[in-house]
């Protein structure tokens, strides 16, 4: 009895000091909370976008005066249903018995050309009913965003007419915006690769122009150029003039047909096809059908190139450009970080000097990310970049078009590879402190000179450690978006950083990046409600991308460590 | 066996990183081992003369005078602290790791300074082998391990390398056990096979000498056993230095005996004269396990 006692205080007391389980528990617990509520807000927004949601057509109330666009009707996606602010409520609203009266709803009712604003918002108590009629369309369009409308009729080139309610409708209008976006491919294909080309090889041609035209007097070699580059030049504009004109053939066949609409206020529109994107009746479709389209809208985001000041189509160049920043970022700073690392913690006498190194660079990681920027535009840009220029592109200095005295890729990569050098420093050098003495000396003792041991058993087993550093510097630097701004960032690039036009690396280029994106469509734009959805999309994509980069970073590091397992022995 | 013929192969695998006066020595001394001249043996091969050492500005060691017979096992023996294994690491100069080291008086092996100017340390290390307290594999097969000396130093021939795993492993007791699995990782072996792959590692570029320090303070009885059968075949072909705390081990493994007492050299001496007839208390103390 004694002894059960006994037990039972002892199985009390310790609990005791078990007290900070709860506090170091509660520690993470905040820091997860927080991570994923951002994370679902970012997602919640980010995924609608995608969603083919119904259309509801909105009939208000006669006896109030409420009205859309000057009549009783509405249409459009119905986005979220809220108290309205208490302190916009009239006297009326505030005393009514019914709820619904001081509840507003906000809804995207499209067509932004013609009733001036993409988003409307009504109060619930002044509508009559909400109906979906499968008749309704959507139409993603190349300008102005998205319309809803009852569709009319078909003009076709030959002037035959097709009504909306002719049962082949839908399957007509369906193949020709199939034709117009095939058309639209081939159009894409000619101006973004022949004639972008053919741009690029004029561009450098009418730069030497200049710049031997600007000459005083000209040897006899320059003479000879001076003749072939004109007659070169020539040969260009004859080659642009065809795809020039076939671009415009095609354009103008995709302007044959028109269609006629219908909107929910009563005006007719019309709009001819080479306007149309894609359309779908969203009243009118089937769970498997929304998903298919819901996973279309995805690709076409996350492999389409920007529309309309980026607030429409997809976003692969920013996708594209920082996923090559990330990756030159990565190439540029873990060599330099790791020899430093090496040389801080092998070679150098551990001693008052190196702490204060040490010290140094610990507070690098924590100056202002726009100061690299600054540092990057004056040091990359203005001091490396000219004298590049300078150097090997004589004739771009002549002509004041700098080729890399300008922001571009490389320089972005360098100034973040800058900044985030401390992480990777500092990683390594415990990656390198936690390799056990045992081994250093066991290689020594077997003959080794100090380089044969850090290369044969100290690297390999500080590369995970190593690549722990790159993973947080990838996270830091592909996130950054201030530095960039100075340095070569631009909110929407004519070329990809890498291409098929020799030498295929452009790294002097100018790129997109999804953060200066997210930047631009949020804080720039000239319609951000419309860019909001955009905006959360974007992040998403930003989010994923860094996922992405990590993982594979993890992977290799796991794989890393199964091979020297037990390295810390 | 012609002498001529096996000094080439046996010089072969070290041609790379041998100068030509070490391989002369090596030569007489193999033409020695194949003779089986067991008796003319160097008795001064390493001297240790009036020699200080200093941790910055503590003194371990004080004035030691002692000299190694080649091809015998000494032993140091002492209590902790006492500056033996700080002695045992100044042999292969591993102690020029620390910072703020000094030292007086001078080591020479067969007649050389270790500490002379011209002598490129490595160099000084590919004569000196040592086993470490702890085994120390590296985080590599067992094959890559056992010639790692061999590739620092250039080796890359794959019919020599092999023919050094197979000599090493043998020599090391551990060929039996391991063959059939050398490219596994060194980690998938047991402590006793551990600390022997170590002692292969030493032994693969033929040093002179092996330096063991503690080598079976972290095994068991048997893998213990084990090293001290090895310690006793190896000393046929190399000269042994041992540092060690397990007084029977000393009798049992060692030629020679000295005892250290807080950094000076107390006794020196044949095995049989030291536990059995020591000439100072302390040694007699230390060893009847009256103090230490």
């Amino acid at each position: 009895m004694k002894d059960k006692t006994e037990t039972e205080q002892t199985a009390k007391a310790t609990p005791k000091g078990e007290v900070f389980v709860w506090i170091t528990g509660m520690g993470l617990a905040i820091g997860l909370l927080m991570i994923f509520a951002l994370l679902w807000v970012v997602l919640k927004n980010g995924i609608v976008v995608f969603w083919p949601s119904s259309v509801a057509q909105i009939e208000l109330r006669e006896d109030r005066d409420s009205t859309f666009r000057g009549g009783t009707t509405a249409a459009g996606v119905i986005l979220e249903e809220y108290d309205r602010d208490v302190r916009d409520l009239t006297e009326e609203q505030l005393e009514s018995p019914d709820q619904r009266d001081r509840r507003q709803i906000r809804f995207f009712s499209g067509n932004r050309d013609a009733y001036g604003q993409a988003f409307a918002y009504l109060m619930l108590g002044d509508i009559a009913e909400k109906t979906y009629p499968p008749e309704i369309v959507r139409a993603e369009r190349m300008e102005w965003g998205d319309a809803i409308f009852f569709p009319l009729r078909l003009e076709l080139a030959d002037g035959t007419q097709i009504d909306a309610e002719d049962p082949d409708f839908r399957k007509r209008l369906r193949e020709l915006v199939d034709e117009v976006r095939d058309r639209r491919q081939v159009i894409n294909r000619i101006e973004r690769r022949e004639i972008g080309r053919i741009n690029l090889e004029m561009r450098s041609i009418e730069q030497d122009l200049r710049y031997l035209g600007g000459m005083e007097e000209r040897t006899e070699a320059q003479e000879r150029e001076w003749e072939r580059l004109t007659h070169r030049l020539e040969e260009l504009r004859g080659d642009f003039a065809p795809l020039e004109a076939r671009a415009q053939e095609l354009r103008a066949t995709n302007r044959e047909n028109r269609l006629h609409f219908r909107l929910v206020t009563g005006e007719e529109r019309s709009h001819h096809l080479g306007e149309i994107v894609n359309f779908y009746y969203p009243n009118d479709m089937s769970l498997v059908a929304k998903v298919g389209l819901f996973f279309f809208h995805i690709w076409e985001f996350l492999s389409g190139y920007p529309r309309e000041a980026n607030t429409e189509g997809g976003i692969f160049p920013a996708i594209f450009g920082t996923f090559v920043m990330t990756l030159l970022m990565s190439v540029a700073v873990t060599p330099f970080g790791v020899l430093a690392a090496i040389y801080l913690r092998e070679y150098a006498r551990q001693g008052p000097m190196v702490r204060a190194v040490r010290i140094a660079i610990n507070n690098l990681a924590g100056v202002p990310s726009i100061v690299f920027g600054v540092f990057g535009l004056g040091f990359f840009i203005l001091f490396v970049g000219n004298w590049v220029d300078v150097l090997f592109y004589p004739r771009s200095v002549e002509t004041n078009t700098p080729m890399f005295g300008t922001g571009g890729i490389l320089w972005a990569s360098l100034t973040l590879a800058l900044m985030t050098v401390p992480v990777v420093i500092v990683a390594t050098e415990e990656a390198l402190a936690a390799v056990s003495r045992g081994v250093r000396e066991g290689s020594l003792a077997c003959g080794a000179s100090k380089w044969q041991t850090i290369q044969n058993l100290v690297l390999p087993a500080s590369l995970p450690g190593i690549l722990t550093g790159l993973i947080l510097a990838m996270a830091r630097g592909a996130g950054e978006v201030a530095p960039l701004m100075l340095v070569g960032v631009v909110a929407l690039a004519p070329n990809l950083p890498l291409d098929t036009v020799f030498p295929f690396f452009h790294l002097e280029r100018k790129f997109m990046h999804l953060g200066f994106h997210i930047y631009d469509l949020g804080f720039q734009s000239p319609d951000s409600e419309a860019a909001q959805p955009m905006v959360f999309a974007t992040t998403l994509v930003l989010i994923l991308l860094v996922i992405l980069l990590n993982l594979g970073a993890i992977l290799i590091r796991n794989h890393i460590r199964k091979k020297y397992a037990a390295s810390a022995f | 066996m012609n002498p001529e013929q096996n000094h080439s192969t046996n010089t072969g695998n070290r041609q790379a990183a041998t100068s030509r006066q070490e391989v002369s020595q090596q030569q007489i001394q193999v033409e020695a081992k194949d003779l089986g001249e067991r008796a003319s043996y160097d008795p001064h091969y390493i001297r240790i003369r009036n020699y200080d050492f200093f941790y910055g500005a503590t003194q371990v060691l004080f004035d030691i005078n002692m000299d190694l017979p080649e091809r015998q096992v000494t032993a140091l023996i002492g209590p902790s602290g006492c500056g033996k294994s700080t002695l045992l690491r100044n042999l292969n100069r591993m102690n020029d790791l620390i910072d703020g080291i000094r030292h007086n008086g001078d080591v020479l092996i067969d007649g050389e300074s270790i500490y002379h100017p011209q002598l490129e340390v490595i160099s000084l290390r590919k004569r000196v082998g040592m086993v470490f307290q702890k085994s120390n594999p590296f985080p590599k097969s067992i094959y890559e391990n056992v010639i790692y000396s061999l590739r620092v130093a250039g080796g890359r021939r794959k019919s020599q390398l092999d023919e050094a795993v197979e000599r090493s492993l043998k020599r090391a007791a551990l060929w039996d056990e391991v063959k059939d699995r050398l490219h596994e990782s060194a980690f998938s072996l047991s402590g006793g096979q551990m600390q022997r792959l170590c002692i292969a590692r030493a032994i693969a570029n033929d040093p002179e000498i092996i330096l063991m320090d503690e080598p079976c303070s972290a095994l068991d009885p048997i893998a213990t056993g084990k090293i001290e059968d090895l310690i006793h075949e190896l000393k046929e072909n190399y000269t042994i230095v041992i540092v060690t705390h397990n007084m029977q081990q000393a009798a049992r493994v060692s030629d020679r005996t000295a005892f250290f007492y807080l950094g000076k050299l107390i006794e020196y001496g044949e095995t049989q004269q030291i536990f059995m007839n020591p000439k100072n208390n302390q040694t007699e103390a230390y060893v009847s396990g009256r103090f230490g």
